[in-house]
């Protein structure tokens, strides 16, 4: 069955099974293997990438059903060159140990502070309660989306002055 | 983990779901597949067909119809989570977490009857009703009679939830849970709603298997009584190895004392 899906910004259509998972299709078909397979079983959120703006387990939704819908994967939100701040972030606040959990945690982030700018450590916690992490207990994890949620903002009032 | 494979076809209208239901007995609806899936990839679950009606364009968003909100089928948990009905908000928060909450529906998880959903508490406390469209048309089914069984609501084969009718009409609500730390499910869930004639109804998920309304608790409450203990009874109800019958019985007194007192 034919899925077209716009990856990162581009099109791509390849020829699947319907029991084909999103995450597999991205990893497998288009080898962007930044989006990891953690649990399996829709629990631990290393697999979260955004569809249509929203994150969502990518081993919980078929490429199938996403087809025709726009993805965005750990590999399309900065590049080594040029970082995103939550990427940053997670580098400077030690976010991470084996950096498993680190793609989907990102990912969930990034669509926090999408619609909270400046969230509270609270926000921070209760947003992330679907990505687990087994190396850091949690608290350089919530440092650095702050570290992040502050550059945004600097970087938000430097663009209004 | 594959799922078994299934053949798959999409759904843009109600219309045309139903079509498709009537011509192939064998087809499994999916909504966001929150629940389906993880069922497919552990194989609990190979349904040889999958019908996605996550498209169905008529099946999404809130509106206001008088005294009523009229909530489609496929509006996710996120979007409930967002909106102004009554308790449904709150019972969203408590469901899965953001990301399962961008993909799970609240027609999906009402239409699959899971014994620990929090939804049905709060659809029978709130007395909602479901609109279910089949091959001879449509029907209403009342909050009493929509969860039959474990797993089991009252959409029969061949017919889809389309809409949930939720009285905008609500003067106080509260949910209180008790939930399982790793997979968020209900332990127990308790919901209570005092209607605009002023009285109260309640009921409860997670402990048996099905939800059930409170009438020792609406019974008092309702007849300003002191809100007895052994509200259910432990041999009603189901124990596992998280809890015992007995402690969900528990719970289901420490949560409605909490939910009432919240109600004021």
């Amino acid at each position: 069955m034919n899925v077209t899906l716009t990856v990162n910004g581009k099109s791509y259509t390849r020829d699947v099974e319907p029991r084909t998972l999103l995450v597999h299709f991205l990893r497998e078909e288009l080898l962007l293997t930044g989006t990891h397979v953690g649990c399996d079983t829709s629990q631990c959120g290393a697999c979260t990438v955004h569809v249509n703006g929203d994150a969502v387990k990518s081993c919980t939704l078929l490429a199938v059903q996403a087809s025709g819908m726009e993805v965005t994967t750990i590999e399309g939100i900065g590049t080594v060159a040029d970082l995103h701040a939550l990427q940053t972030g997670f580098w400077e606040e030690h976010g991470l140990q084996c950096g498993f959990c680190t793609p989907g945690m990102i990912m969930s982030s990034a669509e926090l502070l999408r619609h909270t700018p400046n969230p509270t450590e609270d926000q921070i916690r209760h947003h992330l309660e679907g990505n687990l992490c087994r190396c850091t207990g949690y608290h350089n994890i919530v440092r650095a989306v702050q570290h992040a949620a502050g550059a945004m903002q600097g970087a938000g009032q430097a663009a209004d002055d | 983990m594959y799922p078994a494979s299934f053949d798959y076809q999409k759904a843009d209208s109600v219309d045309q779901a139903i079509a498709a239901l009537a011509a192939n007995p064998d087809l499994k609806l999916i909504a966001g597949g929150h629940s389906l899936l993880p069922a497919m990839k552990l194989r609990l679950a190979q349904p040889p067909a999958l019908l996605d009606i996550w498209g169905i364009q008529e099946m999404k968003g809130i509106q206001r119809d008088g005294d009523w909100f009229v909530v489609g089928a496929m509006t996710t948990h996120a979007e409930v989570l967002r909106s102004d009905l009554p308790l449904f908000p709150e019972v969203a928060g408590w469901v899965g977490d953001p990301m399962v909450r961008n993909r799970g529906t609240i027609g999906g998880s009402l239409a699959h009857a899971d014994p620990s959903a929090d939804y049905p508490a709060a659809a029978l406390a709130l007395g909602v009703q479901f609109v279910i469209r089949g091959p001879d048309g449509e029907r209403t089914v009342d909050a009493d009679d929509m969860f039959v069984g474990m797993f089991e609501s009252a959409v029969r084969s061949g017919e889809l939830l389309t809409h949930i009718r939720i009285p905008a009409t609500i003067q106080a609500s509260a949910y209180e849970k008790f939930r399982h730390p790793a997979s968020h499910y209900a332990v127990v869930g308790l919901a209570v709603a005092r209607h605009a004639d002023g009285t109260v109804r309640a009921a409860y998920t997670g402990a048996a298997e099905r939800a059930h309304r409170l009438p020792a608790l609406e019974a008092a409450v309702n007849g300003s009584q002191a809100i007895p203990t052994g509200l259910v009874d432990a041999g009603d109800l189901l124990g596992d190895r998280f809890a015992s019958a007995e402690y969900r019985a528990h719970l289901v007194d420490v949560l409605a004392a909490r939910a009432i007192e919240r109600l004021g």
